[in-house]
């Protein structure tokens, strides 16, 4: 039961289509891209039966309204919005029917960016490299729009699964702390300055986007200054350009940068990161690194 | 061969040139593609550095770090990669700027450019834009005081030691020299980029 699924009236600043991205394409410029929020993704799928990779809209900041065309089963996750359906509440993290010719329009979230919305079957769109994620950096794929059609592919072996609502933790509007990894570049940087990405409190900038989310806070301070030949980064990276505000990267960052990562957030503590809005402020805990750093003055000279 | 921490699930190794980085991204690849290194999801050459991004899991970092160290660079040297040869008509806006500041002449220029063995030493910027090192060092040019806000894809510049081919339109500040209309990337294709690093590229002079 494929075919067009339904139509946007509305996309809100960004919908886009996302995955889990695409990985091995970094060595030729490409990023992994793919949903900020995995979690919130794999959850959404899961609720409506789909395979966890599957084909989802990313909604940020709500604001997306759309026509069914058919029958559909959905399930939204991730920032918490008002959803309705012909105008009445629906709920969130659960599996909602919509009959044909319904519309459905999602709010604006009270806490949290991103929404997604998993629909039985997944989206069906082209895949570029293995992905149907949207790469607004590297080009691939467009953001939805209004008059958009949306088809949807074959239903899944799976049902949905018997449960009236998953347990999710609601994003929070508190100060949220993110484990990072110091390195590969902290050693650039004045014992000053490492001192202060640990303790402030680093507030998150409006102009923050699915390339990266840029903090503003006390002036990070090379020790000396440096060019640094560019060198790959990954989502998670903590960048700092010369004006000492660090950048901290996402899913479609750029796949080499030529200012130094002072430190990088674990992978388990991304998906918060997307959730967090201008305004609010990023603490950062330094875990230990999963491998000594091997530093020139401290390298051992037999292995 | 530095290895630095780059989060939990990757490492940053770093070695001291280019020609290092290219043996070593080699040397990776080759043995990814015999069944070891199977953690390593991403592998991304740099200038100095080649960053290993692996599947999160406990132990993975400390098996790869182990594999890397008993890796064999030295038989990886960058004369292993295919060979591209990639058609320029030589008529780019900067090129008599190039001419100029590198004292050398229009055509002077261009059979530096073509004269050489290019090898594309990382990617970057763009998807498929390639970094090509081993030009004559009279073509290292500054990048332009002022960037443009639109390239035309195809467009071929210098920059620094490098030179590169624009894979689509998009702002920048590399010195123009000339075009291309060679394919840089197509996502159908197996590898997308043309110029994929460590690949050995000509260029051949089609005009004007």
């Amino acid at each position: 039961m494929s075919g067009e699924a339904l139509q946007i009236e509305e996309a809100g600043s960004l919908t886009t289509t996302q995955d889990l991205g695409r990985a091995g394409y970094a060595w030729l410029g490409v990023p992994r891209s793919g949903a900020l929020d995995p979690g919130a993704l794999t959850l959404a799928n899961r609720l409506v039966g789909n395979p966890e990779d599957a084909t989802a809209l990313e909604v940020t900041l709500g604001g997306l309204r759309f026509v069914a065309r058919r029958a559909l089963e959905l399930a939204i996750t991730g920032a918490p919005v008002p959803v309705t359906v012909d105008g009445r509440a629906a709920g969130l993290g659960c599996a909602v029917h919509v009959a044909a010719g319904s519309t459905v329009a999602l709010g604006t979230p009270r806490v949290g960016v991103r929404s997604y919305v998993a629909l039985r079957g997944g989206i069906d769109v082209p895949r570029v490299l293995g992905s149907a994620s949207t790469d607004l950096l590297a080009g691939i794929g467009t953001p939805l729009g209004p008059g958009d059609r949306i088809h949807l592919g074959a239903v899944p072996d799976a049902g949905i699964p018997a449960l009236d609502q998953a347990p999710v933790a609601t994003p929070s509007a508190d100060d949220l702390v993110l484990h990072v990894v110091l390195g590969p570049r902290d050693d650039w940087f004045t014992e000053a300055s490492l001192e202060e990405l640990a303790s402030a409190a680093w507030e998150v900038d409006s102009r923050s986007n699915r390339v990266g989310v840029r903090l503003t806070g006390p002036v990070l301070e090379q020790r000396q200054r440096r060019e640094l030949p560019s060198e790959g980064t990954i989502p998670g990276s903590i960048q700092v350009p010369h004006n000492g505000q660090p950048v901290l990267f996402l899913a479609d960052h750029p796949v080499t940068g030529g200012y130094p990562v002072i430190a990088v957030v674990t992978t388990g503590d991304l998906g918060l990161v997307a959730q967090a809005r201008p305004g609010q402020r990023l603490r950062f805990r330094p875990v230990s690194a999963p491998l000594p750093a091997e530093r020139p003055d401290r390298e051992p000279v037999h292995r | 061969m530095r290895l630095l921490p780059c989060g939990d699930a990757a490492l940053l190794v770093e070695v001291d040139d280019l020609r290092s980085v290219l043996a070593l991204a080699a040397a990776i690849r080759a043995d990814r593609d015999g069944g070891g290194l199977a953690d390593v999801v991403d592998v991304v050459p740099a200038a100095r550095t080649v960053l290993l991004r692996c599947r999160p899991g406990p132990g993975v970092l400390a098996g790869v770090a182990d594999r890397l160290r008993g890796l064999e660079t030295a038989e990886h040297d960058a004369e292993e990669g295919p060979q591209v040869e990639v058609e320029v008509t030589y008529d780019g806006p900067d090129l008599e700027d190039v001419a100029r500041i590198s004292g050398l002449g229009a055509d002077e220029v261009v059979r530096l450019h073509t004269d050489a063995e290019w090898t594309v030493a990382f990617t970057g910027f763009l998807p498929g834009f390639g970094y090509l090192v081993g030009g004559d060092e009279r073509l290292v040019m500054p990048r332009r005081e002022e960037p443009r806000t639109k390239v035309p894809a195809g467009s071929v510049g210098l920059a620094g030691e490098f030179t590169g081919a624009y894979p689509r339109e998009s702002p920048g500040g590399w010195q123009l020299i000339g075009r291309t209309e060679e394919t840089l990337w197509d996502p159908e294709r197996d590898p997308p980029a043309l110029l994929a690093p460590g690949t050995r590229v000509r260029f051949v002079r089609v005009g004007p």
